[in-house]
């Protein structure tokens, strides 16, 4: 069988922008005035200014993916694994590059796009459907189905500025949900939602997937690549590090996070008076897998240096995230005083993690005594997390253990 | 369970992206039979790194739902939170043209061809109104839908259209005030008035062709948000608001004419007083109009390409 969608030698390059979004018509005039070919030159997509003012985003991505699978993009923050949904989707061009799509395309790179506050959950169903590429019509005969999904019937008629953040989540994502293209691209959109709805969803994904249709996911989630995908890429500064199977994928993703922690203490740069957190180091506690792998079982101590001059009285915390920010507990110390510019060297330790296998950021820092929201300083370090039995899929967020007993002599119920 | 046919080709769904050739019978081939598939097939979308825009029109058509529903919009949420709601619609004008009757009429002493001042100054102020009101929302819309542009595709030249067009029902709710205080003033009911309801088409093409264009270097330069508003008050003096063409040295007169509005506005005086039509300033008036529009499109199309990344 052909494939579905073919990619081939696509780059994209953004210009850096100092500090600024959009120009004002005064910077293009004037540059207009220095340099009066350069804007005719940019209309024809070739180079305005040096390679150094351009940030590289994707370079010569070539892949082809075949009808019925299921393909995950992962990758750092970074990597291009947006950029490049965002090309297949239509929304940014490639500066270079060739795309061939051999079916109707629709992509969800965000739940609820286009949902008006004002307007009613039926409103908004219409609305966003249209945004999605549905005519009128499909949309009022899947209307019923999409509004079961989301479980909202009750409160369809009323606006959505007055639903809870999960019933709007539900009901955006089951317009979502209910389009039937060929190819479906989806970005990170599962990360939202209680449990059982990202269940829901996944299984809705399965399902799409089960009748055919192609589908495309940005995800750092590696258990939703693991149980949903059939293959994975894996970019790295915008380039293919590695293709095949999910679980081969998420391993060379382990292996090349792994590898970059070692050059990567993260402190971060003290602006002069500012707050800041230094040195961040961990060291093993109990027992470690190996020098910078630590197990579920094992414990971390963090070794870090404060600089506080403006806040009199402060609090350190301690936290570990996923990668993308994602907190799993944070830990607060006592209210503290803090003599006037001094450099506070610090110490905390985890006895167990009890989190499973997978990648982590520990963070330390400095939040005001007004409030544990208001951070005044703080930096972070990666930590590699190994399941202790490798054999065991990991699922959920924590790890646990529990003590069995099963009773084998079948003892008769109801007798 | 839905059919596999059912999922895969539903109905009325053909066409979303340009497609060479009939559609159904290729969406059937990619997943029917896999030898009809390779021996015919063509792409239903190709993306390049270099190719030039053109208008794509068949994908406009294609998303004439959104373009319906995001002017719905528009028009559902704009009143929203007011406590006089629609009825400023007909406050605008309404208050203009008394003010502007004393002012420019009583005061200044401005011709107005014979006609009572009050019911000359709003039907000039009714497509002039519905004009800045429409470029002013035509302009914003591209730069208020970030979320949309960065999230979604679909023919971007939809935002600043039907920003225009949801515009339109303030126009029909004046139009019906004028329809109401034209008796007052003894102005009576012409076959000409016939013609009201294309002269508020063109005047809103007119008002689609600069919003595409303001819309589109709106998101690259956000100038537009302050020069606009300064620009549409000289212009209005350029344009025969609140004077009838008459009033123009005849030297100067090769101005007003390059001026659609002025040909538009003086087509709706026509149409109210039921004077005869100056079929040849209005015929100008549309060609110039067409004109701007086709160069705004095309404009828009080879920007449209970075919005995503600049807005």
């Amino acid at each position: 069988m052909k494939p579905i969608i073919r990619v081939r030698g696509v780059s994209k390059r953004y210009p850096v922008r100092q500090g600024k979004t959009y120009g004002s018509l005064r910077e293009s005039l004037a540059t207009a005035f220095k340099a009066p070919s350069s804007l005719l030159k940019s209309r024809n997509g070739s180079d305005r200014r040096a390679d150094n003012s351009h940030f590289l985003a994707l370079h010569d991505v070539n892949f082809d993916v075949e009808p019925g699978e299921v393909l995950g993009l992962i990758g750092s923050n970074g990597a291009g694994k947006s950029t490049l949904l965002k090309i297949l989707s239509r929304i940014t061009r490639p500066t270079a590059g060739h795309i061939e799509l051999y079916g109707r395309v629709r992509s969800l790179l965000e739940v609820g796009t286009g949902f008006h506050p004002e307007l009613t959950g039926r409103e908004n169903v219409f609305l966003n459907g249209a945004i999605l590429g549905m005519r009128r019509n499909e949309t009022a005969r899947r209307f019923d189905e999409i509004v079961a999904f989301a479980e909202v019937e009750k409160f369809i008629d009323t606006p959505v500025k007055h639903y809870s953040s999960g019933m709007y989540v539900r009901l955006a994502f089951a317009v979502a949900a209910h389009m039937k293209p060929e190819i479906l691209l989806v970005d990170e959109v599962l990360a939202v939602g209680d449990q059982r709805f990202w269940q829901k969803s996944t299984d809705k994904m399965r399902e799409l997937n089960a009748r055919g249709m192609t589908i495309v996911l940005v995800t750092h989630n590696m258990w939703l690549i693991q149980t949903v995908c059939t293959r994975g890429i894996l970019l790295e500064h915008g380039q293919i590090a590695a293709e095949g199977r999910p679980q081969l994928v998420i391993d060379a993703y382990r292996r090349a996070a792994e590898s970059s922690r070692q050059e990567s203490v993260i402190t971060s740069t003290p602006a002069k008076g500012e707050a800041t957190v230094m040195s961040l180091q961990l060291l093993p506690l109990g027992e470690w897998a190996s020098e910078r792998e630590a197990t579920p079982e094992s414990g971390v101590r963090l070794s870090f240096v404060a600089h506080i001059p403006a806040h009199p009285r402060v609090k350190f915390f301690i936290r570990i995230t996923s990668p993308d920010g994602i907190p799993f507990f944070t830990v607060y110390s006592e209210l503290q005083t803090v003599p006037s510019s001094r450099r506070l060297a610090c110490q905390a330790e985890i006895p167990r993690l009890m989190v499973i296998g997978g990648d982590y950021f520990v963070w330390a820092g400095v939040c005001s005594d007004r409030s544990q929201e208001d951070i005044v300083a703080q930096a972070h370090v990666p930590l590699f997390v190994s399941d202790l039995d490798a054999s065991q899929a990991e699922t959920g967020l924590f790890y646990n253990r529990a003590n069995w007993e099963i009773d084998r002599t079948g003892s008769q119920s109801g007798a | 369970m839905n059919s596999v046919e059912d999922v895969l080709v539903p109905n009325g769904d053909q066409g979303r992206y340009p497609v060479d050739g009939p559609a159904e019978p290729q969406a059937n081939a990619v997943y029917g039979d896999a030898t009809a598939f390779e021996a015919e097939r063509t792409p239903v979308l190709t993306i390049d790194g270099s190719s030039e825009a053109g208008l794509e029109l068949g994908d406009l058509w294609a998303h004439r739902d959104l373009f319906y529903f995001l002017a719905w919009r528009d028009v559902k949420v704009r009143y929203k939170q007011t406590a006089l709601g629609a009825a400023w619609a007909i406050l605008q004008p309404l208050i203009t043209m008394i003010v502007f009757t004393l002012l420019f009429g009583r005061l200044a002493r401005v011709p107005s061809e014979g006609e009572p001042y009050a019911i000359f100054s709003y039907v000039g102020l009714l497509p002039w109104n519905f004009f800045t009101s429409a470029i002013t929302n035509s302009s914003n819309s591209l730069v208020s839908s970030t979320n949309l542009i960065t999230k979604v595709y679909f023919p971007r030249l939809l935002v600043p259209t039907a920003a225009v067009a949801a515009v339109l029902v303030d126009i029909a709710i004046a139009s019906i005030m004028l329809f109401v205080i034209m008796p007052i003033y003894g102005v009576g009911f012409h076959a000409g008035l016939l013609l009201f309801v294309p002269l508020v088409a063109l005047t809103a093409v007119v008002a689609a062709a600069v919003g595409i264009w303001t819309s589109a270097l709106n998101v690259k330069y956000r100038d537009i948000r302050y020069a606009l508003p300064f620009v549409t008050q000289i212009l209005m003096f350029l344009t025969p608001v609140i004077y009838p063409v008459s009033f123009v040295p005849d030297r100067w007169r090769w101005m007003l004419a390059l001026n659609p509005l002025s040909g538009i506005i003086e087509g709706f005086r026509d149409a109210i007083f039921g004077r005869p039509f100056n079929w040849g300033g209005l015929l100008l008036s549309t060609a110039i109009t067409a004109a701007l529009l086709t160069a705004a499109a095309y404009v828009f199309r080879r920007m449209e390409q970075e919005f995503a990344d600049v807005i």
